[in-house]
């Protein structure tokens, strides 16, 4: 494989210079949501104007976990459900890095759940982008802790009964700065949002909802990718500053989407250079020190 | 390289071995320490709470040991030295992450200040139950290397080669305190710095495209990378190739898990590490460690005042196994004991080493305060009977 950023004219895809070719093919399905939400990512890569050599992707485990083996960049796929904490070390040893989490629901919010509410509530200098399928993909369409009552999952033969948990209103009430939610119907609207996202200083949520027709689409008789395309256009309903608290997931009903959250709040780091510049004083040299190379963060 | 000065305390001082790890970590270039409270190991990450950022550190308190065990990674990956500090409940929410350790071979520091267990257990009392545990916890086959120190200047001395040990042979370096040593205030003499050896990262000399992050080099090690070289490098826990890239099938997975285990077990004999007192022409050798040793050496004068021949051998590093010295001694020797705080982890390895070629005794104890030399001096009489 050459470097294909040599290669660039009208009709090379705009997303191969992201795409690690020698791993090609990918492992996704025929009408999965995930390559579309890559498509977008590369594209709001290049939109953002990025030096590609400081940007970092870390995933879990799961289908959406196979991203970061498929970016060209620096790549992580860590433990199941782990990838945040990973990105935290990641950005605090490394404050010029630009680190994007890329993984599910199954792995951001239930495994993973803890890690999500500390980093939002910090406000840990990451983007978190999250595909929502709504169930376990890799592992064969378990019940995830987004599956809304009553889809059916194979561990929830006669229908998913619990409450599912409503990610943009989970971040929002962590304390996230920037939250989104699109369909990967919403391909442009998607990159926008991936894009402010990963401009956005501070802990910012990119919910995706995407269909997976191996599983979730075929046992619940939904039909395949395209007819997932169709229920995404037709009942998408867009409330741009929408309280979060009003745009849970029904099965098969309204889909609101938007910007719902856009503010600022200090950083982790920038909280904890505050705090010990006030406590200690004018001998407080902010972190990180520029400089000491060899000798660790 | 030597020590930074700026992270070195030179002096005589009056420390626990808590706050002796914390000094040589810093000794050692560790800039980096995620961390969750536990008793008895929390004066660690509350000093490096302090001290870190006056010396261009950081310290974040995660949510759990999970998030602490991955973060440092994270950190390691990112250009630092890191490292985290637990107790035994803690360590056993960490066991996935050393196994990712491991297998990422990032070469970090956990340490792991013993209480008495399992479960809650002991949690301001001693124990030395974790040395199996810490050696085998998670799944999958997978090489460490572990240390035991014995007094607060072995804590300083001792955490500086934990870091050198997992930038050398790039896995992570258990550091296998005991309550004892932790909260034990002794005299600790840190030298200047240019007379402390720190190994530095060995990062990839290879041009942008031709670096392989698992391709072996020097000690059958890979040169490391980090974040934001340019080298856009994938890792995973998955079982992979010399790219990083994942293969699942059965080749790949035994050259790959094969070096894992090779990397230690064929160089063991540059990192074993113990002490011997009077081994030659012993009847009865004692093996010890940690601050059971300190015990132990009680007994043996004990017993040498009873005209029993007895030396002992005392694991600095406990993995890998000092398995070739405890034939030699086995084949000479009437009987080796094994004295710990634990129903008999280290004893399990002695006894394999030692073939049947002499006598082998166990010294047990459950935990919760150090033996009764009086009970390790009736093993050794016994011993020679």
């Amino acid at each position: 494989m050459s470097e294909q950023t040599t290669q660039e004219g009208p009709h090379v895809n705009p997303v191969l210079p992201y795409l690690r070719e020698d791993r090609m093919p990918h492992i996704w399905c025929p009408g999965c949501g995930i390559g579309t939400t890559v498509n977008c990512f590369a594209r709001a890569l290049t939109e953002s104007g990025l030096d590609l050599d400081n940007v970092a992707i870390v995933s879990g485990i799961g289908c959406t976990g196979r991203v970061a083996g498929y970016a060209k960049l620096d790549s992580f796929h860590t433990t199941h459900g782990r990838a945040i904490p990973f990105a935290t070390g990641l950005k605090l040893s490394n404050p010029d890095l630009k680190v994007i989490v890329y993984s599910g629901d199954g792995d951001l919010m239930a495994i993973g759940g803890n890690h999500f509410i500390h980093a939002a509530r910090r406000n840990m200098d990451i983007t978190v982008i999250c595909v929502n399928n709504l169930l376990y993909g890799m592992t064969g369409g378990q019940a995830s802790s987004t599956t809304p009552e009553p889809a059916k999952a194979t561990t929830a033969p006669y229908g998913a009964f619990e409450n599912p948990f409503s990610l943009p209103f989970l971040a929002d009430s962590c304390g996230a700065v920037y939250v989104a939610r699109w369909t990967t119907y919403h391909v442009r609207q998607t990159t926008k949002a991936m894009k402010e996202a990963i401009a956005k200083k501070g802990f910012s949520f990119v919910e995706i909802i995407s269909p997976c027709p191996t599983l979730y689409q075929r046992r619940n008789k939904l039909g395949d990718g395209l007819q997932a395309m169709q229920y995404y256009r037709d009942r998408s309903v867009v409330k741009t500053g929408a309280d979060t608290r009003d745009v849970g997931i029904t099965f098969q009903g309204d889909i609101i989407c938007g910007k719902f959250v856009d503010r600022e709040r200090p950083t982790w780091l920038d909280a904890y250079n505050g705090r010990n510049t006030t406590a200690i004083g004018a001998t407080y040299r902010p972190y990180p020190w520029r400089g000491n190379e060899g000798q660790g963060a | 390289m030597k020590a930074d000065p700026a992270g070195v305390q030179t002096g005589r001082h009056y420390l626990d071995g808590n706050h002796a790890c914390c000094e040589g970590a810093l000794a050692a270039g560790c800039r980096f320490a995620a961390g969750y409270p536990i008793t008895p190991s929390t004066e660690i990450v509350e000093r490096i709470a302090g001290r870190f950022p006056h010396l261009g550190g950081l310290f974040i308190q995660m949510e759990d040991e999970i998030a602490s065990s991955i973060t440092l990674q994270g950190a390691v990956w990112g250009g630092a030295k890191a490292m985290t500090v637990t107790s035994g409940p803690g360590l056993s929410l960490m066991m996935e992450h050393i196994g990712l350790a491991a297998v990422l071979e990032t070469p970090c520091v956990f340490v792991d200040v013993q209480r008495g267990g399992p479960s809650t257990g002991l949690p301001t009392l001693p124990g030395q139950a974790d040395m199996m545990q810490v050696r085998w916890g998670s799944h999958g086959d997978y090489q460490i290397i572990a240390l035991a120190p014995s007094s607060p200047q072995e804590c300083f001395d001792f955490t500086i080669d934990a870091f050198n040990l997992a930038e050398t042979y790039r896995l992570p370096v258990m550091f296998m305190m005991d309550e004892c040593v932790g909260h034990m205030t002794e005299r600790v003499d840190i030298p200047p710095a240019d007379q402390i050896e720190v190994v530095p990262r060995r990062y990839t000399q290879k041009p942008r495209g031709e670096y392989r992050p698992y391709e072996p080099g020097e000690h059958m090690v890979p040169d490391m990378v980090k974040a934001g070289m340019g080298h856009r490098f994938h890792i995973t826990g998955l079982t992979h190739d010399e790219r990083g890239y994942p293969v699942i099938n059965a080749v790949a997975q035994d050259k790959m898990v094969r070096r894992l285990i090779d990397k230690v077990r064929l160089q063991a004999d540059q990192i074993v590490r113990y002490e011997e007192d009077r081994v030659e022409g012993a009847d009865v050798v004692l093996m010890s460690y940690g601050i059971t040793y300190r015990v132990a050496l009680r007994a043996m004068e004990m017993a040498r005042a009873r005209g029993v021949k007895v030396g002992s051998l005392r694991l600095i590093v406990c993995w890998p196994f000092p398995e070739k010295r405890v034939q030699e001694i086995a084949a000479k020797a009437k009987a080796m004991v094994m004295v710990e705080m634990n129903m008999g982890q280290m004893y399990l390895e002695m006894d394999r080493a030692a073939k049947n070629r002499c006598k082998t005794v166990l010294v047990p104890h459950a935990g919760g305060t150090v033996h009764d030399p009086e009970v390790i001096l009736a093993a050794i009489m016994e011993a020679v009977r």
